[in-house]
């Protein structure tokens, strides 16, 4: 969510328990603004926090890069996600320790996973920054979701910001079509014509949550009697998107363990 | 071309044009001046139309009515020729779109004074008074015709020329001079006054020429009926220069802005907008607002000025009103507000004998959220006055806020509350009769339906292991009773108390909760009773999980040695220590030794005093003894778990990870720090202490977490149907060569029989002997 307006986007998300002390707000809301001017970025989102063992990490993205914090002053780059990364650090669970130095050790990994079997002949200890690199990078793909309409597509291809966005009404806002994933389609090109013959090609160039496996893997609620809306995503638990129906309010906040619900199909 | 057939007419019609003009002053202040004047007002200074009226008037009066006329005048003169052909022409079009824009839009207003000149000069063709005013005039125009011909199209260009020398001309009218400045304003309106004009007598002199079907009527065919090509010369003006040198007269082009702002003017079928209209208000009001970056956001502009047409909504009939689901829930909370006040005066008085029970809610709230945890400050007070509400309607010892259990669709919110001595009983006997009694029920009557209907089969051997015993209420695991709402203002319902055996079901499913407690429970293994059950087990595994205190705050009470001989599992009773010491923050962060439970240990049997539950069954049930004697060489040993008010140092890690993670709230001012606890095998589960305060919550999805995938237990394997044995196995047929060797065999035993007993005979004659 934007930094501007972090503080009140925070009590809207706060139904789940999730949240920020007085503290940290006070000092996101400095170092946030101090953030964009040294790095020169056009806006900042505050993109989340990740709780591990032993502290958590702050999170905050600006333009195409994420800057990790310990305690919500002093912003460290993270290096951009890669393929390779998200390859190499796909075998390692549990939960995050807070410290960006600690080593995983894949071969311990290995020995309870047969498949990573080539980690063996000395793959190099996996940093927890790049775990943390990939599994943002995880979150933002699967589970980055914009209310449909926010953003259109212009017949010459690029994708920019919808003006005349006015949010959704409360009928479309209770639908999980009316959301749509943030990134790359996937499933759009594989849907059929008779599918497609409904979509609107400057708003409708996303994948919508509707389709997302397993069927069910998000819930939505209305809250404050309908005056707000709630997502949270039953896949990366922590995820948490709201929108204010009929406002262009919308935005979403991670705070979990950064860990995957990878038993979802057994919990519907 | 023009030239020639341009030239004559303007003198020709010079005459016609005075002889017009003295008519149009007369016409001009009783019919056209109004919409004249109109027009230009708010053109000229700015709008205000007061002001615009201001220099011109004088102008009028100051040259008399010729002069107000001679501004007007250069186009009188074109327009002379025009007016004959107008009336066959343009009238319909032209005028017809003209009035609207008249009216009140500004831009357009340098085309309406035109016009309404030109209907002057149509009815005023025939008069002829004084010319001598125009005659002046008349030699200006021809001036400009010539310019025309010679720029074509870029007569706009030229314009301010021609405005040079129109003012010469003015000079000759005295009056005119004193309105220079004013004229500075005119002049840019009067730029594109001027190219039309001229265009718009070469128009009506085309017009002219058609009848006489002159050298333009090959052009005519081009132009076709106007109509239809004329909107795309006004459009495209500019593109329309190269045309010049074929039509050396612009005049078609005023058609087409005719034909072209007629096409503009009419309005949609769909919203009866048209687009002119709807231009000119955008741009004024883009004028009067002059947002920034105009140009980025005229869609924007555009929607908005649509939108406001739609404002206006004078039915008489009211939709009905609508009944959002914001303001039901709003109902609920002024419900809540309202009993606060209204029945406060009831309960004063039992608060004090009782010391109410109503926990401070705000206040942990305060204090988790120093911990960045917990809900937000609205949720949290609709928490607190919804349990004043509960307190008040339930006979209640204690109460807290236990937590929000995370739904699919609704969420639950949990108040743990002990009822005062006494009172409970009836109520929970009652309710658990009904449970129960409904729940054995339904089983006795599929025992039953089962029996009648398999009387055949031989009946099942399978026993199932003996129950084991719920605990009663006020301890273990159903210490405390517990109440959820999905909503606060929503009514509290109360939940069953737990069995061990949902317990031990809850600890082999996991499964999100959907926010109905009557939701079924579809898993595998069967979880026995519904959403309300597993609710129930999971806050009793919860608790017993992440209820703790700082050290020392409970102790046992005196009585503790007696119970610890009855219970194995130890004391299950503590009370406040008076005489608490308060551990410094840092302590409590630093070691989870200060730390303690103080709620039982659920065992693995799913009850926190462990029970024998072969024993009891025995004594129910007399019919099994002999089976149940069987078993009790492998009688399970008792279980015994770590006693209550253990250290949270001595619990179990899970694979590596530390079960609980501690920190201070702040390090930046650790004088008022206080210690945050997290659980780590229930996320979501904090706790905080500073000073003798302390409280637990939990705000969570319900689950418990495991390192490891979920995996659901395997089915067990198929048993057997029937036990098989010799007899009932089917033996081979054996075959011939079998039952010859057997028949062989026989008969070779035979004989040896025969032999032994001959053997035998001898021996025992021997033995005899």
């Amino acid at each position: 969510m934007d930094a501007e307006s972090l503080p009140y986007a925070l009590d809207l998300v706060a139904g789940g328990g999730g949240g920020l002390s007085s503290e940290k707000r006070a000092a996101l809301r400095a170092s946030l603004l101090l953030l964009r001017r040294d790095y020169r970025f056009e806006r900042v989102r505050f993109w989340g926090r990740i709780q591990g063992i032993r502290g958590p990490y702050y999170i905050a993205e600006g333009l195409l890069s994420c800057l990790s914090d310990l305690n919500c002053v002093e912003w460290s780059l993270l290096p951009p996600a890669t393929e390779e990364m998200i390859t190499q650090t796909a075998g390692l669970k549990g939960r995050f320790q807070g410290d960006p130095s600690y080593e995983y050790d894949p071969i311990e990994k290995k020995g309870e996973e047969n498949e990573r079997i080539y980690e063996e002949e000395g793959g190099p200890m996996i940093k927890e920054e790049i775990r943390l690199v990939a599994t943002i990078d995880q979150i933002d793909k699967a589970v980055g979701i914009i209310p449909r309409g926010a953003f259109v597509k212009t017949p010459l291809g690029p994708v920019h910001e919808n003006r005349n966005f006015e949010g959704l009404s409360l009928t479309e806002a209770k639908k999980l079509n009316s959301y749509f994933h943030f990134t790359e389609p996937v499933n759009l090109k594989n849907r059929t014509l008779l599918q497609k013959a409904d979509l609107d090609p400057s708003i409708d160039f996303l994948d919508s949550l509707e389709h997302d496996i397993p069927k069910g893997s998000w819930s939505i609620q209305l809250e404050r009697g309908g005056s707000l809306v709630v997502l949270r995503s039953l896949l990366w638990p922590g995820l948490t998107f709201y929108h204010i129906p009929m406002t262009k309010q919308f935005g979403y906040i991670y705070l979990g363990t950064g860990e995957k619900n990878i038993d979802l199909p057994f919990m519907l | 071309m023009a030239d020639p057939s341009g030239e004559p007419p303007p003198e020709a019609q010079a005459s016609p044009p005075s002889g017009q003009s003295s008519e149009q002053l007369d016409l001009g202040p009783g019919q056209e001046s109004p919409p004249v004047q109109g027009p230009y007002q708010p053109t000229l200074p700015g709008q205000g139309t007061p002001p615009a009226q201001g220099p011109y008037q004088p102008t009028l009066p100051g040259q008399g009515t010729p002069p107000a006329q001679g501004p007007y005048q250069p186009t009188l003169p074109g327009q002379g020729p025009y007016q004959p052909i107008q009336p066959g022409q343009a009238p319909p079009p032209g005028q017809g779109p003209y009035q609207p824009s008249q009216r009140g839009q500004f831009p357009y207003e340098p085309y309406e004074p035109r016009q309404a000149p030109y209907q002057p000069h149509q009815p005023g063709h025939d008069t002829t008074p004084g010319q001598a005013p125009y005659q002046p005039h008349q030699p200006g125009q021809s001036a400009y015709e010539a310019h025309q011909v010679g720029q074509g199209p870029y007569q706009p260009l030229s314009q301010d020329p021609r405005q040079s020398i129109y003012q010469p001309h003015a000079p000759g009218q005295e009056p005119y001079q004193p309105q220079d400045p004013r004229r500075s304003i005119y002049q840019p309106h009067a730029p594109g006054q001027d190219p039309y004009q001229p265009q718009e007598p070469r128009g009506s002199l085309y017009q002219q020429q058609e009848p006489m079907l002159g050298p333009y009527q090959p052009f005519v065919p081009g132009h076709g009926p106007y109509q239809p090509h004329d909107p795309g010369y006004g459009l495209y003006q500019p593109g329309y220069s190269p045309y010049e040198d074929e039509i050396p007269d612009p005049e078609p082009r005023a058609l087409a802005i005719q034909n072209a702002k007629a096409y503009l003017m009419k309005s949609s079928t769909k919203s009866g907008l048209n687009l002119y209209d709807h231009l000119a208000q955008m741009l004024t009001k883009i004028l009067d607002e002059r947002p920034i970056n105009a140009v980025d956001i005229i869609e924007n502009i555009s929607k908005d000025v649509k939108w406001a047409q739609f404002q206006k909504k004078m039915d008489t009939l009211h939709d009905e009103h609508e009944m959002l689901p914001t303001f039901e829930l709003a109902e609920k909370y002024k419900a809540l507000f309202l009993k606060g006040t209204g029945e406060g005066g009831d309960q004063e008085p039992e608060e004090e004998i009782t010391d109410s029970p109503l926990p401070n809610v705000m206040e942990t709230a305060f204090y988790f959220e120093q911990a960045g945890v917990g809900l937000s400050m609205d949720e949290n007070y609709h928490i607190f006055l919804a349990l004043k509400q509960l307190v008040s309607m339930q006979p209640i010892q204690t109460c807290r806020f236990w937590g929000k259990i995370l739904g699919l669709e609704m969420n639950y919110i949990v108040a743990e509350v002990e009822y005062r001595e006494g009172e409970e009983e009836e109520e929970t006997e009652e309710e658990e009769v009904i449970e129960e009694g409904g729940k054995e029920g339904s089983e006795d009557k599929d025992e039953e339906e089962d029996e009648e209907k398999e009387d055949e089969p031989p009946k099942s051997t399978y026993k199932s292991p003996p129950v084991v015993p719920k605990e009663e209420n006020r301890t273990g695991t159903n210490k405390f009773i517990y109440f959820v709402c999905n909503e606060p203002g929503k009514p509290w319902l109360k939940l069953p108390p737990v069995t061990p055996v949902q317990i031990v079901a809850a600890r082999k499913i996991k499964k999100f909760f959907t926010g109905r407690l009557d939701a079924p429970i579809v898993s595998y293994p069967p979880f026995p009773g519904n959403e309300a059950n597993y609710l129930r087990a999971q806050i009793a595994r919860i608790s017993a999980g992440t209820q703790i205190s700082p050290l020392g705050f409970y102790q046992f009470g005196e009585e503790e040695g007696d119970e610890e001989e009855e219970g194995g599992a130890g004391r299950d009773t503590y009370e406040e220590n008076p005489d608490f010491e308060t551990i410094s923050v840092m302590e409590l962060v630093d070691s989870l030794s200060n730390w303690v439970h103080h709620v039982q240990n659920i065992l693995m049997q799913g009850r926190c005093s462990w029970i024998n539950p072969s024993q009891k069954s025995e004594e129910e049930e007399e019919e099994g003894e002999e089976e149940e004697k069987a078993e009790e060489p492998d009688e399970p040993q008792p279980e015994v778990g770590p006693p209550l008010l253990t250290p949270l140092s001595e619990d179990a890690e899970i694979q590596n990870i530390p079960p609980w993670t501690s920190q201070l709230s702040t390090n930046l001012v650790p004088q008022y720090a206080i210690a945050v606890l997290q659980s780590n095998l229930w996320p979501g589960a904090y706790s905080y202490a500073v000073g003798k305060k302390f409280d637990n919550i939990y705000l969570g999805w319900g689950h418990k977490y495991s390192p490891d995938n979920y995996t659901p237990s395997m089915p067990p394997p198929v048993q057997t149907e029937y036990p098989s044995g010799p007899e009932i196995t089917e033996m081979n047929d054996p075959t011939v060569e079998e039952e010859q060797a057997l028949k062989a065999a026989q008969e070779e035993a035979l004989a040896a029989a025969e032999e032994m007993d001959e053997m035998e005979e001898e021996e025992d004659e021997d033995e005899d002997d």
